[in-house]
Order: structure tokens, then C-alpha cells, then sequence
């Protein structure tokens, strides 16, 4: 019987559950003895012109090897690496004459001992002249203040154009609605962290907490201006990513610009509040949703509009409304669509990926916009999406945005959810609440999704590995994915023993170092398993090819007539048990390896359908979650137990994006959430146990089968806790409720709905 | 300043500044690099480390405000041959982590849960975990593995230094 498909727990983790994990600040290399410790010292003001700053004092405080200033960087500043972009949006390393977030960084100091770097911080002196801040994109697109004089605008990018005026004309029934997609901070439990040493040789090793090495050592080689060869980059253990650690940050290559200014080795680890205001963090769009069909359910056209809120300089924020438009279409066939963004400078932390970057977006517009076209027609949400929803399709379905779909069913997915919930009973307890007037009333909500993994974004459609077996029976995987989190250790070495029977806990995976793994992709965007995966699976099957050509020879036989034999790890004459060679012993004579390039044929689109419960106590507006029913098929599982659990953490985040999380600035753009103490980050007690329905789809795009499932579960479960969250006041007159949805939004949605007034 | 602390069973004494928190004595002092430092604010729970049999956030506990006491970390769960835990096995077996970031504060605050109620219900558990957070599990095999380890029986709410000084 296959490994695959079973329920192998980690091989990660006796060393994580004993010694713990070693991440980037628990290093201990002899590269880095006499390591200086790196202290950013970051605007305290939104917007300013920077009239001075003064490290005088700093350099005398105790323990202080150096303090510098923009005047003593001879970097070029850093490319947007973004064609879009007008090139006067460029971030200095150390700002120069003008501030544009709390966070830009204005000086650093290094240190003997991490302690004092704090103290020493405190003595730089910062003059600024305040200006006024541009806080959320309505202010940025009035262009009234401008982050950047020179461009004339805050706009960085806009794509797409205004729907014609006779769009929705012949509709029965139009809703329109502005909706929220706020900001949110990915917050992974380890801050970010560096390393850099330079060799005698005059190559740099840098070791950093990030999600790819090889993006990551290109993009820093070319900040500094070395050639790529001379970069040497390490990602250790890695403490949680969720898109946040795509691509270097400027803080990496700027240490290891340190270390060879100073002519030391110099470590960077930030605390939480840096964390909070330097991370690139999530979301951040304005949208407006217009829906048109007829009474009966039909949608006939639908419209999505995105300002999308970039923050200060331009970074992957800038592109991630193209993916929303591109899924704007969802899992639905609406006849017409539009979809139209423009993306904007503010002066706030820049936006990045965030678990499921810009599709979760597209998900949450289209699933609000079909529960406000259900109550402005009266029919059950169920229905509504039932009626609109794409038959199924076993070859590639090619929407109005041009997103190709490999496979799917997505009336099947909303069928087993709506059962497994119980949806007519549920529905029937919720009108009997109604009925009664309680307090407590309960509310479902649905989202049915479509997503995009494993795109080709210029870097991620092939995958590297590397399979070699060694002469005492273990064998060494090498992979171009970047695991923080995923089981990668575990999942790849199933893959491999898939094919060789070679036990699972005697193969090693590797990853994450550049001069051992010069090629890869990363993890990120849910493509790891099925480029990465497949590599490997692809390195296995060609492993075995060479293996028999081997010991046809050794066993003077035909390589046709040779075959695996997974007892033995190894082969054997077709038909003849203990004919055969092992693999550990052909790698006796000469190395046994492979090293492959997997592409594949395209990008997946997993999809799936959730069902949220909500209780709401309409007289505080608390919304508490009482089940979470979800069906999220991403095609073959190799690993369930896995699988389950990224299913499970993306769930969770897409309930703390509804009823939680939020990053918040005042007026002068002062951020008002920069600790753990006062960002409502989601623990055990706001979350159920979650109940989990499994269907799979196979996709044709990988040897596999499988479809990517890290960000499923955030997908799906953002908009069905929002739409429960409605549901439950729905009947007092509440159309809409902003996320997060809070206890404060909530009671004032219901208060106004009473009132008679505007409920959204 | 001088302190004299037992760590995961073993008595050492540092010259150590009065302001260095508990948290960095033991991973810089100590060596001991499992115990992680999430927050800064108490509120991330990755820190935790039991102290005389209590389970605390070792970020805003002064390494002298230890002097004298027992520190156990998650480095000082396993037997002598490596045996887990009972908590570090039930951990693995559900899948109770994923970037391991969590892991070491969570497991010792687990602990501290069974030693006050070694039988909890789900929603036990999940309100004595309320002060630990997690980014990648949304809590469900973690409140699964804390079940699970309840089953194991009384060892699964101890830390073995704890036993040695009750024998």
C-alpha cells in the first residue's frame, strides 16, 4: 500500500518538541563570533521633512561600535521593481528629506551587546517638520498632499477601466455597496531577523527568516550591487511567513551592507513593536460591489472596484489587486463582469502578500455582493449561489478575466457543506430565535470559492530537487521550496519513499541554503506541494531510471526487466523476489543521484465552500463563532493530517479577519495597533473546533494531482463569518456590517437599522 | 548582580544585570534557545517556562527574581534516553505545531493547564490557553493534543524537576 494519502506524523518534530527549532536568533555559527547587534532607529511621525538627524550622542553611549546616517550610505536607493510604478516612488535605505511612515528608518546603531542598542537609540536626535499625513486611499486619491512631489500623484498604479454606463442597464434589480477589506498584520510569532558575514573570500553569508532563499539572495545581491555569486543565503527554521516573508526586506540587505561597512559580523532580531510598524502587512483594499440580475436569482452582471492602499512605497501590495480582479469572476458564470483598481501611496506601513494575496479579497466582494442580492430579493443565500454557480467542468474552464480553471465542482462542494451543516435545520433554529425575540440570535453564513495557486509569477511555475541515496541506505532530498511551518521534511521524504521504499525517517530534506540549492521558487502562494512535491516525486522516478540502468549491468539483465522493489528499496528482476540490488548498494560504487526541474502544466485552482454559525448577542453586537463546517478540495491529499492542519490555521485567520483584526492609524497617521497588547490577534477561546468535509478533485497539471492548500481555509472563511454576522441582524434591517466585525459595528448597525437609518 | 538558579535540573550561578529578563538569561546565559521571545508585551505566551512549578512568561520576569528558584523549559521535559514528555508526545501525535515558533511556551502552558485540572474540556482548555497565541494551527490540534496528553494521566501536568523535589 502507498504511503500517500496517510497519516504520517512529523519527522520535524522531536527536535522541535525537545530542543526546539533553530531560528535565524538562535544561531549559533562561528561566522558570527564578535557578531555587533543592528538597532533601527524609525520616524516617530507619519510625514515629515526630515531636517536633521544627529547620532553625536549615540556614538558616545555605552557599548556603541557605530551610528550612521543617510549621509553615510553609498547604496543606490531601492528600486520599486515595478514597471507601473513612476520611478520618483523609490525608498532611500536611510531616509533622506522626507519621512513617509512611523517606522521609516532614519538612523542605525550598532552595538556591542543587544541590550544597549535600545539605550543608544534613544540619543539619536530626530528634527522633523510635520507634515500632513495622507491616511486611507479616499485622502491619498484626492492628491491634495502628495507622498512624492516629484510624481505629481499618489497614484502608483491603476489597471483596468471604468465599466460602460449601460452595464447593468436591463437588470431588474441593482445593489450596490461599498465594502472593507481592511488592513491586517500577518504577524508571524517569529519577528524578522537577520545575520551577515563576509568572507576573506569576499562573498557574504546572510541568514535570514524568509520564505525563499534564491528570490531572496537575487533580489539583495542586486540592492547591493554584487554579483549573485558573492551572495551566500541561509534561511533556517523559519517561525511563520503567511506571505509576510516574500522577497528580502531592505533591513536584510542593509545589515549585510553593515557588517561590511563595520568589519563585523552583525545580527538584526526586531521586537514585536517594530515588527508591528516595519512588516509589510495585508489586505488594505476599498472596493465597491454593484450586482445586477433579475428576481428570480439570476446575476446578470457584476462590478468590482478596488482602491487598493499600498502604504508608503510601492512593494508587492502594487500588483496584488491585479489578482483580484483576476478572480473577480469567482466560482460564479455571471454573463458580465467588470472589475476595474487603482493603487495608492499612503503614508503607513507597505502592504504585501498576506495569506492568499489579493484572491481572498476577490472571494469576500463576490460573496457579500451575492448575500446583499439574496436580501434585496428575498431568496435563501443558498439558492442564490446555487442558481449562479458554474456546472461542473473537467477541462479547462477560461473566465471573462481570463483565469484558466483546470477542474472543478462547485455545486458538489456546496452541496456537502450545506449537509454536513444540517443548513435546513439550522435555518429552521434560527427562525424560531427570530420568532422568539431572543437575545442571543443565530446567524449562517455561507462563502463558496475559487482560488489560484501555483500561478507563474515570473519565478514559481518549475520547481527544483535534487534525490540522492546514499551507500547506508538514507537518502538526501534537495528542494527549491522553503517550508516555515508546511512539513515539507515529512511530506517530501513520503513522496520519495512513494517510489523507493526507502522509510520516510531515513531521508533527509534540505533547503533553504544557496549554495547547495542555487535554483528555486519558494513557498509561497500554496505552490510548494505541487511544483516542489511533484519535483520531487519527478527526481524519484528519474532516480529509479539511472538505478536500473546500474543494475542491468551489475545484474546483466535487461533494465526493462528490472522493477521496484519497495520492501528492499531497491530493484529486482521482474517476477524473481531476492533477485535484486538495493538502491544503497548501487550508490556503493559511484553517487546514486538525480537532480530534476519540474514545470507544470499550469496553475490549479482549488476551490471549496464554507459554512459559519454565528451566535450574536444584538443587544452588545458580540459575535461568537459556534461552528465552522468547511469543504476545501485541493485535489490528492498526500499527507491528511497535514493537510487538515493548514486547512485549520487558515480558517482561523480568516475568522480573525472578520471578527478580529485590524491595523488602525489615527487621523496623523499614528498607529494605534503596534504591540500584541493592542492588535486583536485571535486566540483559542474565539475559535470552535472545526468540522471538516473532504473532496477531492484531482487536477491534470501535475503528476500528483494535487492543488494547492495553504490559504483554503482563509479563502472560504472570511466572507461566511461576515455573512453569518449580517445574517444573524439580517432580520432587523442590517444589509452590511464592515470587517472586522466587531461588537461596536455590530450593535451600531442594529441601532441604525432600527432607527430607520442607512444600515451599511 | 549574582544569581543562583536551577535550570531544567541543574544549578548554576551567573553574574548577571539587574535588568536582563528571564527569557534572554536563558537563552544567551543558558544557552537554552527554545525558549522564544514573541511580544515583548506578555501577551504572545512563547516564552513560557515553568518556575517552581508555576507556568510564566519568561519576557517580563527578571532573571534575579528567579534567585533561588527551579526553572524548568521545554529542553527539560524529555528523559534521560529522550523519552518525550507526555504532553511533547500527545504534541506530535495530533500535529499540535506547525512552524514550531509557539511550540516550546505552548507545551510548558499546557502543562500548567493539566496541573490545575487534569481532566479539562475543550473549552478548559482553550480558556487556559487564551494567553498563548498561535499563528499557524487555529488551536485545534493543540486543545486535540492537550486532551490527548490528559489521558496519560498525572505526569502530563508535571515537569520533572517538580517530581524530584516531591520525592
Amino acid at each position: 500500500m502507498s504511503i500517500l494519502g496517510t497519516r504520517v506524523v512529523r519527522t520535524e518534530d522531536p527536535l522541535f518538541l525537545t530542543l526546539g527549532a533553530t531560528y535565524t536568533d538562535d544561531l549559533v555559527d562561528h561566522r558570527l563570533t564578535g557578531a555587533v547587534h543592528v538597532t533601527f532607529v524609525r520616524s516617530q511621525v507619519a510625514h515629515g521633512r526630515l531636517l536633521s538627524v544627529d547620532v553625536s550622542a549615540a556614538r558616545e553611549a555605552p557599548g556603541v561600535v557605530a551610528a550612521y546616517t543617510a549621509a553615510d550610505v553609498d547604496l543606490e536607493p531601492i528600486p520599486a521593481g515595478l514597471p507601473m510604478v513612476p520611478e520618483a516612488m523609490r525608498r532611500q535605505w536611510l531616509a533622506t528629506d522626507t519621512v513617509r511612515f512611523v517606522g521609516d528608518i532614519v538612523a542605525v546603531v550598532l552595538t556591542e551587546e543587544r541590550y544597549q542598542g535600545e539605550d543608544a537609540a534613544e540619543q539619536v536626535v530626530v528634527d522633523v517638520d510635520v507634515l500632513p499625513a495622507v491616511v486611507g486611499t479616499a485622502q491619498a486619491a484626492r492628491d491634495e498632499v502628495l507622498l512624492f512631489p516629484e510624481a505629481g500623484t499618489n497614484v502608483m498604479a491603476s489597471f483596468g477601466a471604468p465599466a460602460p454606463s449601460d452595464f447593468f442597464d436591463g437588470c431588474e434589480v441593482v445593489v450596490t455597496q461599498r465594502l472593507v477589506n481592511q488592513r491586517v498584520a500577518p504577524v508571524p510569532l517569529e519577528t524578522r531577523a537577520t545575520a551577515a558575514a563576509w568572507g576573506e573570500d569576499g562573498r557574504v553569508t546572510i541568514w535570514c527568516t524568509n520564505q525563499g532563499a534564491q528570490q531572496a539572495k537575487t533580489q539583495i545581491a542586486g540592492w547591493l550591487g554584487l554579483d549573485e555569486s558573492l551572495v551566500h543565503l541561509v534561511t533556517p527554521d523559519v517561525g511563520g511567513g503567511f506571505g509576510a516573508k516574500i522577497g528580502a526586506d531592505p533591513e536584510y540587505a542593509f545589515v549585510a551592507w553593515l557588517a561590511r561597512k563595520v568589519g563585523r559580523p552583525t545580527r538584526w532580531t526586531e521586537n514585536r513593536s517594530e515588527n508591528m510598524l516595519g512588516m509589510l502587512h495585508g489586505r488594505g483594499q476599498d472596493q465597491v460591489v454593484t450586482i445586477g440580475g433579475r428576481r428570480d436569482g439570476t446575476v446578470e452582471a457584476y462590478s468590482l472596484v478596488v482602491d487598493q492602499d499600498a502604504g508608503a512605497y510601492p512593494r508587492v501590495g502594487v500588483i496584488l489587486p491585479t489578482l483580484t480582479m483576476l478572480m473577480a469572476p469567482a466560482v460564479y458564470g455571471f454573463p458580465k463582469i467588470h472589475a476595474q483598481a487603482r493603487v495608492l501611496a499612503t503614508n503607513a506601513t507597505s502592504i504585501g502578500a498576506y495569506r492568499g494575496a489579493g484572491r481572498p479579497e476577490a472571494t469576500a466582494a463576490v460573496e457579500r455582493a451575492i448575500d446583499l442580492f439574496a436580501a434585496e430579493i428575498g431568496m435563501d443565500p443558498a439558492e442564490v449561489r446555487r442558481k449562479n454557480l458554474l456546472e461542473p467542468f473537467d477541462t479547462p474552464h477560461t473566465t471573462p478575466t481570463g483565469a484558466v480553471y483546470d477542474s472543478g465542482d462547485y455545486v458538489v462542494a456546496l452541496d456537502r457543506v450545506l449537509e454536513a451543516a444540517g443548513y435546513p435545520e439550522l435555518r429552521a433554529e434560527q427562525a424560531a430565535r427570530r420568532e422568539r425575540g431572543d437575545a442571543r440570535q443565530l446567524g449562517i453564513g455561507l462563502a463558496v470559492y475559487v482560488e489560484v495557486t501555483g500561478a507563474d509569477t515570473g519565478l514559481g511555475a518549475a520547481e527544483s530537487a535534487e534525490l540522492e541515496v546514499h551507500p547506508d541506505g538514507t537518502a538526501t532530498v534537495l528542494t527549491g521550496t522553503s517550508p516555515h511551518g508546511q512539513g515539507h521534511a515529512t511530506t517530501w521524504a513520503m513522496l520519495a519513499s512513494d517510489q523507493l521504499g526507502i522509510p520516510v525517517e531515513k531521508i533527509t530534506v534540505v533547503h533553504g541554503d544557496t549554495d547547495r540549492i542555487p535554483r528555486g521558487g519558494g513557498t509561497m502562494g500554496s505552490r510548494s506541494l505541487q511544483q516542489g512535491g511533484a519535483a520531487v516525486h519527478q527526481a524519484a522516478v528519474e532516480l529509479i531510471d539511472l538505478a536500473k540502468q546500474r543494475a542491468a549491468e551489475v545484474l546483466e539483465v535487461d533494465p526493462a526487466d528490472l522493477e521496484v522493489d519497495l520492501a528492499s528499496a531497491g530493484l529486482q528482476v521482474r517476477g524473481t523476489p531476492g533477485s535484486g540490488v538495493t538502491f544503497a548498494q548501487l550508490a556503493g560504487s559511484e553517487p546514486l543521484v538525480v537532480q530534476t526541474r519540474f514545470t507544470a502544466g499550469g496553475a490549479t485552482f482549488p476551490f471549496g465552500a464554507h459554512v459559519v454559525v454565528v451566535e450574536v448577542d444584538v443587544e452588545s453586537g458580540k459575535a461568537e463563532v459556534v461552528r465552522i463546517i468547511a469543504v476545501d478540495d485541493a485535489g490528492t491529499i498526500v499527507n491528511p493530517l497535514l493537510a487538515e492542519g493548514q486547512r485549520h490555521g487558515g480558517i482561523a485567520q480568516g475568522v480573525a479577519q472578520a471578527l478580529l483584526e485590524e491595523v488602525l492609524y489615527d487621523s496623523d497617521g499614528n498607529p494605534q495597533t503596534s504591540t500584541l497588547a493592542d492588535y486583536p490577534f485571535v486566540s483559542a477561546t474565539e475559535l470552535p473546533s472545526f468540522e471538516l468535509v473532504d473532496m477531492a478533485t484531482p487536477t491534470p497539471m501535475n503528476p500528483l494531482g494535487a492543488k494547492g492548500i495553504g490559504e483554503a481555509g482563509t479563502i472560504g472563511a472570511t466572507p461566511a463569518v461576515q455573512n453569518a454576522v449580517v445574517d444573524a441582524v439580517a432580520h432587523l434591517g442590517v444589509r452590511h456590517v464592515d470587517m472586522p466585525c466587531t461588537p461596536m459595528r455590530v450593535w451600531r448597525a442594529v441601532q441604525e437599522a432600527q432607527q430607520g437609518g442607512s444600515s451599511s | 548582580m549574582k544569581v543562583s538558579i536551577t535550570v531544567n535540573g541543574e544549578q548554576r550561578t551567573d553574574e548577571v544585570e539587574p535588568r536582563l529578563l528571564l527569557a534572554h538569561y536563558l537563552r544567551e546565559t543558558c544557552g537554552l534557545r527554545a525558549t522564544n521571545v514573541g511580544c515583548d508585551t506578555t501577551s504572545c505566551g512563547a516564552c513560557t517556562v515553568v518556575v517552581d512549578g508555576l507556568s510564566v512568561k519568561s519576557c517580563t520576569v527578571l532573571a534575579v527574581a528567579t534567585d533561588g528558584s527551579q526553572v524548568t523549559t521545554l529542553e527539560g521535559l524529555a528523559g534521560p534516553d529522550g523519552e518525550l514528555h507526555p504532553m511533547q508526545a500527545a504534541f506530535r501525535a495530533e500535529h499540535g505545531l506547525q512552524c514550531g515558533f509557539c511550540t516550546p511556551g505552548m507545551v510548558m502552558a499546557a502543562i500548567g493547564v493539566l496541573a490545575d485540572n487534569p481532566d479539562p474540556t475543550d473549552r478548559e482548555v482553550r480558556e487556559g490557553l487564551e494567553g498563548n497565541l498561535c499563528r499557524c494551527t487555529g488551536y485545534h490540534n493543540i486543545v486535540r493534543a492537550v486532551r490527548t496528553a490528559a489521558q496519560a494521566g498525572p505526569a502530563a501536568g508535571q515537569v520533572p524537576q517538580a517530581q524530584e523535589v516531591e520525592a
